[in-house]
C-alpha cells in the first residue's frame, strides 16, 4: 500500500480515570473512531477517522471524552493553509473531486453582522409584546393590483396564498438527503406552527401526504417522485433552478442512499444513482420558464402559488425580474452560504453571493420595475437567528427559509460529513440504526421551541422599534444601519451608515 | 363523445372547459381547430381520452396520468413532460423535449422528433415509458436517461439523412435505447455500449412495435426486417467515483 499523507483533524482525548469501559462511544460512532483494546483492556480510538460530530462527547456517560483540534501544525504559511495542503494530499491520492456538506464556512464578510436595528425612544414609544397584540402573519402570493370585494365583502381577485404564522418556513431539504425521521420532524412542526416546510427533491413518501397543507412540495430538474397527486398534495409548488450551496450545478444522491423507502418515493429503482441535471432541459430562457410556471399551474388548476428558487448569482436582480415577469407568484433567493446535503468543495465555497447583498438587489429591482406586488420574496442561506430574519425583513423578504438552524435544532453539529451517509445525529442518513436516533416526538418539540423562540423574539425587536405588525418592517431599510460597511456596499443594501 | 372547436380561444379557456366537462363525467373528447394552444391535457388522469385535430402546443399531456390521446397533426415542445401514464398517439413529428422525464406511458411518433428528446427518461416498478419515433431524432436523444425505452427507426429517410443527431445517451445511467440500424461511434455518449440484440431483446421489440404498427398502419415485419442495434449503460452508477472522500 502507499503512503497516505492524510492526517488527523481531530484528536481524541480521553480521560482514562474517568472512562468506565462501557463503549458506547464505539456503538454510537458510525465513523468507527472508538473501539476496546483487548491487549490494553481500554478504550482507544483511530483519531484519522474522527469528525467531531460530537456524539460520543454527548452520550458518554462520565463525560470521559474531549475532541480538539489535531495539533499538526504544517510550517506557517498564511497562503498555504493546512486545510489547502490536506485538500491536496486527498486528491493527489484519489483523483477524486472534493465533496462536502452544510453550508460554506469560509471567512468571508457576513453581513448580517454589520447591520444594526433601531429601536424607539421617547417619542414613538415602543411596544412590549407581552401585552399588546403583536402581528406576524405573513401571506405569500402574488398580490393584485387593486382588489375586488362581491357583496359578501370577500375579496373576489385574490390569487392562492399561503398563509404564515409566522415568516418562517424550513427550507427545502429532501428525503434522501436526510432521514424519514428528520421529514417528518419538519413536516409535523411545520403543520403544528402553522408554517411550511419543504419536500427539496426528493418525492413525498407516503406518511407525510397527511401534512400537505403545510408542505410546499419541489419540482426539480430531475423530477423524482413528481406526478399529479404529489403536485395536488402539497399548498405550493416550488421549481428548483438553483441552490446557494452549488449555483450551476445539479444533484446527485449516490446509489447508497437509495434504499426501499427513497427509491419508492423518488420511483427510482433501489441502488441507483439519483442525478438531478444542473440545467431543466426544458427550462433555456425566461420563456421556458414561463412555460414550466403555467405547465404547473395547469396541471393543478391555479389553485396554488408557484415558487421559483434560485441561487444568489451575479445578475440575481435581473434574473429575479425575469421570473417575476414570467408569472412566478413566490421567488426564492438562497444565498451563497445555504447549507447542502452534498456539493464539491470548491462551488460551495467560492461560486455564489452573500444573501443579503443579493436580496437588497432583488428587492429594488423588482420595485423600480413595478413587479414587486407581483411576487413575494422569500431568501435563505443562512439565517442564524431571529435577528436575521428581522433584517432581512427590513431588506424587503417577505419569509425566510431556514435549513441548517432547523437541523441543527434537531442535533446536528454542523460536521458537514452529510454526503458520507454516516450522520450520526440520525439526520443526514438512511441506515436504518442511525436513523432511529432520531425521535420525531422529540425533533418536532425542538423544531417547535426553536420558532416559538425566533417568534418571540422578533415580536421583541418589533416592539422595540415602536412596530407592531412584520407588514409595516418589510422593506423599511430606514430600520437599519450598517456598521463596517464600504460606502458601496451601503449603497447596494439601501442603508445608512450608523450614526447617519 | 364531446366535440370542442378551439379556433380562436385562449388555451386557459379552452382547458378549463375540458376540465369542467370532465367533472360532469364526460370522458371523450374530439379537439377540433387546435391551434397552438398549450398545456393541452395537462394533469389528466386516466379514463379521459382525447381526439386532437390540428396542431397542440407546447406542454401536451405534461404532468398526467393515463390520459390517452391522439394527435391528428403535428406536436411541438415538452410533449409528455413527467407523464407518469398514457398514451400518446402523433400523426406527424414532434418538436424538442418529448418526453422529459417520463416515468411511464406509450409516446408513438409516426414522424420525426426534434432535439433533447426522452431526457431523463425513468422506470420504476412496473412502470416502463416507451417513446417509439418513426422517423429520425436530434442531438442529445435519451441524455440522462434512467429507464424505459426508447426505440428508433428512421423511416421514410431522404438520401443521407442521419438516424439521429450527436451526444446520443450522454450520462445514460438506465433503460435502453433500439436503434434501427447502425450509428457513428463519435455520436456516442462515453456511458453507453453498443450492443447486438438478444433474443429478449427481439421479444420485447416485437411486443412493443406491434403495437405501435397496428396505429400507424405499418407493417411490422418489414420494420424488423432491418438490422437493430440497442445501447444499454456501461454502469447504472456513472458518476460513482468522481468524488474524493
Ligand atoms: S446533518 Fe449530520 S452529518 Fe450533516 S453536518 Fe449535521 S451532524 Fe454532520
Amino acid at each position: 500500500m502507499s503512503l497516505t499523507m492524510k492526517s488527523p483533524e481531530f484528536l481524541i482525548d480521553r480521560d482514562d480515570d474517568r472512562c468506565i469501559n462501557c463503549q458506547v462511544c464505539e456503538r454510537q460512532c458510525a465513523n468507527e473512531v472508538h473501539y476496546y483494546d483487548h491487549d490494553l483492556s481500554k478504550m482507544s480510538a483511530v483519531d484519522l477517522n474522527c469528525v467531531n460530530c460530537h456524539r460520543c462527547v454527548t452520550l458518554c456517560p462520565s463525560k470521559a471524552l474531549r475532541i480538539s483540534k489535531y495539533p499538526l501544525e504544517y510550517k506557517e504559511n498564511y497562503n498555504w493553509s493546512a486545510e489547502m495542503i490536506n485538500n491536496i494530499f486527498k486528491q493527489a491520492e484519489t483523483g477524486g473531486v472534493l465533496l462536502t456538506g452544510m453550508g460554506n464556512p469560509s471567512r468571508k464578510k457576513i453581513y448580517w453582522d454589520h447591520l444594526l436595528l433601531n429601536a424607539s425612544q421617547v417619542t414613538n414609544p415602543s411596544i412590549d409584546p407581552l401585552r399588546e397584540p403583536m402581528e406576524l402573519k405573513t401571506f405569500l402570493g402574488r398580490k393584485p393590483e387593486r382588489v375586488e370585494f362581491n357583496g359578501e365583502g370577500n375579496i373576489v381577485n385574490l390569487p392562492p396564498q399561503l398563509e404564515l404564522g409566522t415568516p418562517i418556513m424550513f427550507s427545502a431539504m429532501s428525503f434522501g438527503s436526510i432521514s424519514l425521521n428528520a421529514s417528518k420532524s419538519l413536516a409535523r412542526a411545520a403543520s403544528e406552527l402553522n408554517m411550511m416546510y419543504n419536500t427539496g427533491e426528493g418525492g413525498l413518501h407516503q406518511d407525510l401526504y397527511q401534512y400537505g397543507e403545510n408542505t410546499i412540495v419541489q419540482v426539480a430538474s430531475g423530477r423524482f417522485g413528481v406526478h399529479k397527486e404529489y403536485l395536488n398534495a402539497g399548498t405550493a409548488i416550488e421549481i428548483k433552478i438553483g441552490q446557494g450551496a452549488k449555483p450551476g450545478i445539479g444533484g446527485h444522491l449516490p446509489g447508497e442512499k437509495v434504499g426501499e423507502e427513497v427509491s419508492r418515493t423518488r420511483m427510482i429503482p433501489q441502488g441507483t444513482d439519483a442525478l438531478s441535471p444542473a440545467p431543466h432541459h426544458d427550462i433555456y430562457s425566461i420563456e421556458d420558464l414561463r412555460q414550466l410556471i403555467y405547465a404547473l399551474k395547469e396541471a393543478t388548476v391555479y389553485a396554488k402559488p408557484v415558487s421559483v428558487k434560485i441561487s444568489a448569482v451575479h445578475n440575481v436582480a435581473a434574473i429575479a425580474s425575469g421570473i417575476a415577469s414570467a408569472g412566478a407568484d413566490i421567488i426564492a433567493v438562497d444565498g451563497y452560504r445555504g447549507g447542502t446535503g452534498a456539493a464539491p468543495t470548491m462551488i460551495r465555497d467560492n461560486v455564489g453571493i452573500p444573501i443579503e447583498l443579493a436580496l437588497a438587489a432583488v428587492d429594488d429591482r423588482l420595485r423600480e420595475e413595478g413587479l414587486r406586488n407581483q411576487v413575494s420574496l422569500v431568501v435563505g442561506g443562512s439565517i442564524r437567528n431571529s435577528a436575521d430574519i428581522v433584517k432581512a425583513i427590513a431588506l424587503g423578504a417577505d419569509a425566510v427559509y431556514i435549513g441548517s438552524a432547523a437541523l441543527i435544532a434537531m442535533g446536528c453539529h454542523l460536521c458537514q460529513k452529510c454526503y458520507t451517509g454516516k450522520c450520526n445525529w440520525g439526520i443526514a442518513t438512511q441506515r436504518a440504526d442511525l436513523v432511529k436516533r432520531l425521535n420525531p416526538e422529540i425533533g418536532v418539540e425542538r423544531l417547535k421551541n426553536l420558532v416559538k423562540g425566533w417568534s418571540h423574539e422578533i415580536k421583541e425587536m418589533l416592539g422595540g422599534m415602536g412596530i407592531n405588525a412584520i407588514e409595516s418592517l418589510r422593506g423599511n431599510r430606514l430600520m437599519l444601519r450598517g456598521i463596517d460597511l464600504n460606502p458601496n456596499e451601503l449603497e447596494i443594501l439601501g442603508i445608512k451608515h450608523a450614526g447617519e | 363523445m364531446v366535440e370542442i372547436d378551439a379556433q380562436g380561444i385562449h388555451y386557459r379557456d379552452l382547458n378549463q372547459r375540458v376540465r369542467r366537462l370532465i367533472g360532469q363525467g364526460k370522458r371523450e373528447f374530439n379537439l377540433i381547430n387546435v391551434n397552438g394552444q398549450r398545456y393541452i391535457g395537462d394533469g389528466l388522469a386516466s379514463s379521459v381520452r382525447m381526439e386532437i385535430n390540428g396542431t397542440p402546443g407546447n406542454d401536451l399531456a405534461a404532468f398526467a396520468s393515463g390520459v390517452e390521446i391522439t394527435v391528428h397533426g403535428n406536436v411541438q415542445d415538452g410533449v409528455a413532460n413527467t407523464l407518469n401514464d398514457g398514451k400518446l398517439i402523433v400523426h406527424g413529428h414532434a418538436g424538442d423535449i418529448l418526453g422529459y422525464g417520463m416515468r411511464g406511458g406509450q409516446v408513438y411518433i409516426k414522424g420525426k422528433v426534434g432535439y433533447r428528446v426522452g431526457i431523463h427518461m425513468k422506470g420504476y416498478r412496473e412502470q416502463e415509458p416507451v417513446i417509439i419515433i418513426g422517423g429520425t431524432a436530434g442531438d442529445f436523444l435519451g441524455e440522462y436517461m434512467a429507464g424505459g425505452k426508447i426505440i428508433l427507426l428512421g423511416l421514410n429517410r431522404i438520401r443521407d439523412e442521419a438516424l439521429v443527431g450527436n451526444h446520443l445517451a450522454v450520462g445514460m445511467h438506465g433503460g435502453v435505447i433500439y436503434l434501427r440500424g447502425e450509428v457513428e461511434p463519435n455520436k456516442l455518449g462515453r456511458e453507453v455500449r453498443p450492443e447486438k440484440l438478444g433474443q429478449d431483446d427481439w421479444d420485447d421489440l416485437e411486443r412493443l412495435l406491434a403495437d405501435y404498427c397496428r396505429e400507424f398502419d405499418f407493417s411490422l415485419k418489414e420494420i424488423i426486417s432491418a438490422d437493430f442495434w440497442k445501447l444499454i449503460p456501461v454502469s447504472s452508477r456513472p458518476y460513482g467515483k468522481i468524488y474524493a472522500y
